[in-house]
């Protein structure tokens, strides 16, 4: 093996140029298919968790129908004690959620005294609204981090636009659920920086004051965000919970919550999804890369060594090392190819990393964060070897069935 | 019991419309230890015999023994064991692996073909470097050897794993009359150090006066199988 190896190895010096050539279109197409799967890792991971941890929760549960019409914030489709209190408990009971958040949806009208315009508000208990959605604090650029009772955070476009500050007394006005109309005087306690995807454009107040607004009898929720634990457990959490919410049901015997992951929620798990299709097709061309360029190098080096391969088969060399021999040759390429691949991937990755690249993503600007993903680099790396001993295959099997005398007496 | 045993040997090639008889009813017997020529004209069917002597290529029909062995009836796999065990091989080109140093060379049936251990391997190498004079160049590779030097690394590697019989198909055709006697001479201190058949082919009538018995083949059959009294002209 060592033997077949040392002679598989001096061969490929043997053709130094062409071998480095080879060598190096499959260290290119590593090193391609490593830098975008790390850019647009990092890119997703930053859009994913800015929808998760900043807006929507990984979950979401609200009263059966009320996604379909999310659109209009609907005050009669929200839910009451009752089964405020049924959702706690059973929610309560999954060890695997960190936290949850009740919220109170509005659209409201927005007044500086001067001008009026609309906003979308968000009602919630402040505590627990971080907890579950934790990067939200982040998004305050202006004010306090935290939102007290008489406060509102305001989005950034609308502070501009409406020429509010921290600190100003603004007042809202919203229509109940009876048609009647209420308005509440507030101060701007924070300015958040606009996010893109849903609710980033939305304000903040305290639950108690969207109650007053609002004028709600009792207990009400618009919709709960949940945070889990362990993101990656989101599928499995999310059918347990579902299947758990299904046995409640209302009056009509129909259910009466519906659940929904942050996939569901946001159109940019349908971006997230492209670029994982588009990265299974940039690893289909590295296969490809790879086959083609090792088959045309083996079938090369096959067809120069005729007459060497006739010589160690007359001399009796076994078919099986005359096939081990090319396969090894092949496969040496691939490891070559991916080791230098993997290594300037890596390299790159960090370099990208140093140069702190920026990107928008909307209205705001994040730093290119590149992460190198080494489960990927080895699944890259076993793809690359494996596409080499394989597209080795053929012209070692050629080899090894190669008639002595013909091979001899090739010129 | 001789080691080469032919009977009334015939080998045809058919192409697509032509049949050539290359060998037709040739017969003779080889004994061990034998410095054996077969000569000939271009075309005389050399070759083709040297080929199925050597496990190589099967006869059309009549029985071929070697070394006791019934070479008809073996397929590629076997034929090669046959092969690696029982027949050393030196061609007109050399044939030598350019990736392997002379002392690899050398080394390579004993390591790719036989599996010797590993201190059994590397006396045997370094008597037969010793013995071919090739002692100093061990290191180089074949292109740093001129075709002398070359054709003596040859001798050692088709030597080297003990075989019973030595096959040669023109082993001097790529030499200069000086080289090749000294190449044919090589040949002949071999078989005799370590009691070798060998067989060589040849069409240079000076190299034949070396061998100890010469068939002359013409038009693939055996003309006559002189015992050749070894000593013909030498050019020095
Ligand atoms: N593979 C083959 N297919 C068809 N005909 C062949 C084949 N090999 C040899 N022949 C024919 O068989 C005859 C004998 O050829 P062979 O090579 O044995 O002659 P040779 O005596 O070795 O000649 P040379 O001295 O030129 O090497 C020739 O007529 C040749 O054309
Ligand atoms: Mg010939």
């Amino acid at each position: 093996m060592t033997n077949l190896l040392k002679i598989a190895l001096r061969n490929l010096l043997r053709y130094r140029r062409r071998t480095l050539l080879t060598a190096s279109l499959i260290t290119l197409g590593v090193v391609f298919v490593l830098v975008f799967v790390a850019v647009t890792g990092s890119f997703k991971a930053m859009m994913i968790a800015q929808n998760t941890d900043a807006m929507l929760g990984h979950l979401q549960i609200h009263r059966k129908g009320y996604v379909a019409a999310i659109d209009n914030l609907p005050l009669n489709l929200n839910l009451k004690a009752g089964a405020i209190d049924r959702l706690d408990k059973i929610l309560a009971e999954q060890p695997e959620i960190a936290a949850w958040s009740p919220r109170i949806k509005f659209g409201a009208m927005f007044s500086n005294f001067v001008e009026t315009t609309n906003i979308r508000l968000n009602g919630v208990e402040p505590e627990r609204e971080l907890a579950t959605v934790p990067l939200l604090a982040e998004r305050v650029l202006e004010g306090s981090k935290t939102l007290a009772r008489g406060e509102l955070w305001l989005p950034e476009l609308l502070a501009k636009g409406m020429k509010v500050k921290v600190g100003d007394p603004v007042v809202v006005v919203a229509t109940n659920q009876d048609g009647s109309v209420n308005g509440k005087q507030l101060l701007v306690g924070g300015i958040l920086e606009s996010a893109t995807g849903p609710g980033g454009r939305d304000g903040y107040l305290h639950l108690e004051d969207a109650a007053e607004i609002l004028r709600l009898q009792g207990q009400e929720v618009s919709e709960v965000a949940i945070r889990l634990h362990d993101f990656r457990r989101l599928a499995a959490v999310s059918e347990t919970l579902a299947g758990r919410l299904a046995k409640e049901l209302n009056q009509q015997e129909k259910p009466l919550f519906e659940l929904h992951t942050w996939e569901k929620l946001s159109p940019f798990f349908n971006i997230a999804r492209m670029i994982d299709v588009m990265t299974f097709f940039i690893k289909l061309m590295l296969i490809a890369i790879v086959l083609v360029s090792i088959m045309n190098v083996m079938i090369m080096a096959v067809y120069e060594r005729i007459r060497e391969i006739g010589t160690m088969a007359a001399i009796g060399t076994l078919p099986g090392k005359i096939l081990a021999l090319f396969m090894i040759e092949g496969f040496s390429l691939g490891v070559l190819g991916a080791a230098a691949g993997g290594i300037l991937g890596v390299l790159l990755i960090g370099g990208l990393n140093l140069a702190e690249i920026s990107y928008d993503f909307g209205r705001q600007r994040f730093i290119l964060e590149a992460a190198i993903d080494f489960r990927e680099l080895a699944v890259i790396s076993v793809i690359v070897i494996i596409g080499a001993v394989v597209a080795s295959l053929q012209p070692a099997f050629k080899a090894a069935r190669l008639d002595p005398i013909k091979a001899l007496r090739h010129v | 019991m001789a080691l080469v045993e032919a009977r009334q040997l015939v080998k045809t090639y058919r192409t697509e419309e032509v049949e050539v008889t290359a060998i037709r009813n040739v017969s003779f017997t080889i004994e061990a230890k034998s410095f054996v020529s077969f000569v000939g004209p271009s075309g005389s069917g050399k070759s083709t015999l040297l080929n199925m002597i050597g496990c190589l290529d099967p006869p059309t029909s009549g029985s071929l023994l070697v070394a006791g062995r019934d070479i008809q009836g073996l397929d590629r796999r076997g034929a090669a064991r046959f092969r690696g065990e029982t027949i050393g091989f030196i061609f007109q080109d050399f044939n030598l692996l350019p990736v392997l140093t002379v002392y690899e060379n050398i080394e390579y049936p004993l390591l790719m073909v036989r599996e010797t251990p590993a201190g059994e391997r590397r006396q045997r190498v370094l008597a037969l470097i010793e013995a071919v004079g090739m002692n100093e160049q061990r290191d180089k590779y074949p292109d740093q050897l001129s075709g002398g030097q070359k054709q003596r690394v040859a001798v050692a590697r088709a030597l080297v794993a003990n075989p019973k019989l030595v096959l040669a198909d023109e082993p001097t055709a790529n030499l200069d009359h000086q080289t090749a006697f000294r190449v044919i001479e090589l040949m002949k201190k071999m078989r005799d150090e370590f009691a070798t058949t060998f067989i060589f082919s040849t069409h240079d009538p000076k190299v034949v006066g070396e061998a100890e018995i010469v068939h002359t083949l013409e038009d693939g059959r055996l003309k006559n199988s002189a015992p050749h009294t070894p000593g013909g002209p030498r050019h020095d």
